[in-house]
């Protein structure tokens, strides 16, 4: 189809656009090991003592707990509120449907400074002092999307008549969801969830502006390096982080079937406008 | 007893069975309890959210005790717009200047990608590239950006490349241009992933009708690959220029002094004057919005 040369050359082009994106992640998984406090190339001495260190900070300790409790709460909500909102939309077709895709998008169409700067004119106007739960509230915002697109995705791919069957055979409403519906979305919800999930315990902009004295582990992050302080065990849990997302999207990526491809902010909105 | 209980059992199921059949025989009545908790949730906090800044926006704040003045006034704007004091103006300009250039770098280092995985890779090679993409964008984005300030450090992993070629140190910590480098890196899979959408659905044989009736290579690529791929690039285009114009994390931590984008100030300045950072978040949004007209106009969201 198209000359030798112009494979090659982009074959070339794409192992440096892979590069380019992938070796930034591996000097900073290096840096992890680095013996010394001092940041510098090529690193000297290599050492682990950094892991021990990060470990005993009880401060860090704290702010992975508070981000794991946020994301595990921002989840809840959006797993409630995003299968209702598929089931509805996919089901039924009604005036104004395409609104309601529109304003589950908005938060994550829009950049997070303003859904952030938005709920804190919010919260002062209502007069809500910021705390968890306003962290959670503007979590569950932008992760509800990514439950419903997956929801969503799935329910397309099953046949109504799997559900007039079951209720032909005599099932009521719940069993059908029992034992028709929830087995065929489970595995849609644990990856729509686990984005969810993923996309709450990184998010720094939306939280700094719906955070009173709270500190998660991104604002952790944010604070250490703004000051550049504590940078050896940041970079351990720099490292953490890149192994630990590795998990999730690995895991939803084997839930879900390669055509629903629900991976990602981009993919999230793409499949939307489908 | 057992009686009791059976009947008991059968007047639960029962009234689960009509309650079922009720809904069944109504699906607007479903459809209603499925959407209202969902929809009533995001208009009470989302949409009054987005309205309570805009009304914020045309309030004005006391500048001692940083208490909102509810009084209606353009005050904000008079200040965003000034040209006697053309600071904000400036700012603006330079955040769109910075979205337009990362969105044009991201452009050209995502097509020929993309079109790789979509027309050249075979099965298992697009498969891992996928992965290979898509993963960085999950990988913490404070982390992708701090990966960069220990390349771009004087004594870091760039200069000691070029120095080992022979060549002089780069300059490039705490500089627009830095900027410019993190912003392209951290949003390029938003780019790639439309593109290749987009290409995708390119069917092979258009590009084999093009060359059966002569087109070289460039042409083909001029007059069919381009105009029925660019969707997906308009489409690309709105995340990395919208996140960019968005964003104050990335000038925050790599910007240098003359680095200020539109976010540093709204995060800046939401504490102590809320309703001028309100005003001057309509900004980004006002762009976007008219930005998203254009692209709607181009067949953004057709080709997707």
């Amino acid at each position: 189809m198209e000359s030798r040369a112009l494979r090659i050359g982009l074959g070339v082009w794409t192992a440096l656009v892979v590069a380019f994106l992938w070796i930034p992640l591996g000097i900073i998984a290096l840096y992890a090991f680095n013996g010394s406090v001092i940041q510098s190339w090529p690193i000297s001495s290599w050492s682990t003592k950094w892991f021990g260190v990060a470990w005993h900070d009880d401060f860090l300790r704290s702010s992975l707990r508070l981000s794991v409790e946020v994301g595990l709460a921002a989840t809840g909500v959006a797993l409630v509120l995003g299968t209702m909102a598929s089931f509805a939309i996919h089901r039924f077709s009604f005036f104004g449907r395409d609104s309601v895709n529109f304003l589950l998008l908005l938060p994550i169409a829009l950049p997070g400074i303003i859904t952030g700067m938005a709920l804190n004119s919010f919260f002062s106007f209502a007069g809500v002092a910021l705390s968890i739960w306003t962290i959670v509230i503007g979590h569950a915002t932008f992760c509800v999307v990514l439950v419903y697109n997956n929801v969503l995705a799935r329910l397309r791919r099953t046949s109504p008549s799997l559900v007039e069957a079951s209720m032909d055979l005599g099932a009521d409403g719940w069993q059908t969801f029992r034992y028709i519906t929830w087995p065929t979305l489970s595995t849609a919800l644990v990856a729509g969830g686990l984005l969810a999930f993923a996309l709450s315990f990184d998010e720094v902009i939306v939280t700094t502006f719906t955070a009173g004295a709270q500190t998660t582990l991104p604002i952790w992050i944010l604070d250490n390096l703004r000051q550049g302080q504590q940078l050896p065990v940041v970079n351990v849990v720099a490292f953490a982080i890149i192994a630990l997302t590795v998990i999730p999207v690995w895991v939803s990526q084997r839930l879900t079937s390669a055509g629903e491809t629900t991976v990602g902010r981009a993919a999230a909105v793409t499949a939307q406008t489908e | 007893m057992g009686v009791d209980v059976a009947r008991e059992a059968g007047s639960l199921r029962g009234a689960r069975l009509r309650l079922s059949a009720v809904l069944w025989r109504r699906p607007w009545l479903k459809a209603l309890v499925l959407l209202v908790p969902p929809v009533a949730a995001f208009l009470a906090v989302y949409a009054a959210s987005l309205g309570a800044m805009l009304a914020s926006s045309f309030w004005t704040s006391d500048s001692f005790t940083a208490e909102i003045v509810h009084t209606w006034t353009l005050d904000q704007y008079r200040l965003i717009f000034s040209l006697s004091d053309p600071t904000y103006l400036r700012i603006a300009g330079r955040t769109i200047g910075m979205a337009a250039a990362v969105t044009v770098t991201d452009a050209i280092l995502a097509f020929p990608l993309a079109f790789f995985m979509a027309k050249i890779a075979g099965r298992r090679t697009r498969g891992l590239l996928f992965v290979v993409v898509l993963l960085p964008l999950w990988s913490s984005y404070l982390v992708r950006i701090y990966s960069w300030t220990t390349i771009l450090a004087k004594s870091g992993p760039l200069n000691w490349a070029l120095n080992g070629l022979g060549l002089p140190d780069a300059h490039l910590e705490f500089t627009n241009k830095a900027m410019w480098i993190v912003f392209s890196y951290v949003w390029l899979p938003f780019m790639i992933l439309p593109v290749y959408a987009a290409l995708e659905r390119i069917p092979g044989s258009m590009l084999e009708a093009s060359r059966d009736l002569g087109a070289r290579g460039f042409r083909t690529f001029r007059s069919v690959i381009l105009p029925l791929a660019f969707p997906g690039v308009v489409a690309g285009s709105i995340f990395t220029f919208s996140l960019t114009l968005g964003d104050y994390i990335t000038p925050l931590l790599v910007g240098g002094p003359s680095s200020t984008l539109i976010g540093n100030i709204v995060s800046e300045q939401s504490a102590a004057n809320l309703t001028f950072a309100a005003a001057y978040a309509m900004v980004p949004v006002a762009v976007m919005a008219a930005y998203v007209l254009v692209a709607r106009r181009l067949g953004a969201f057709e080709a997707l």
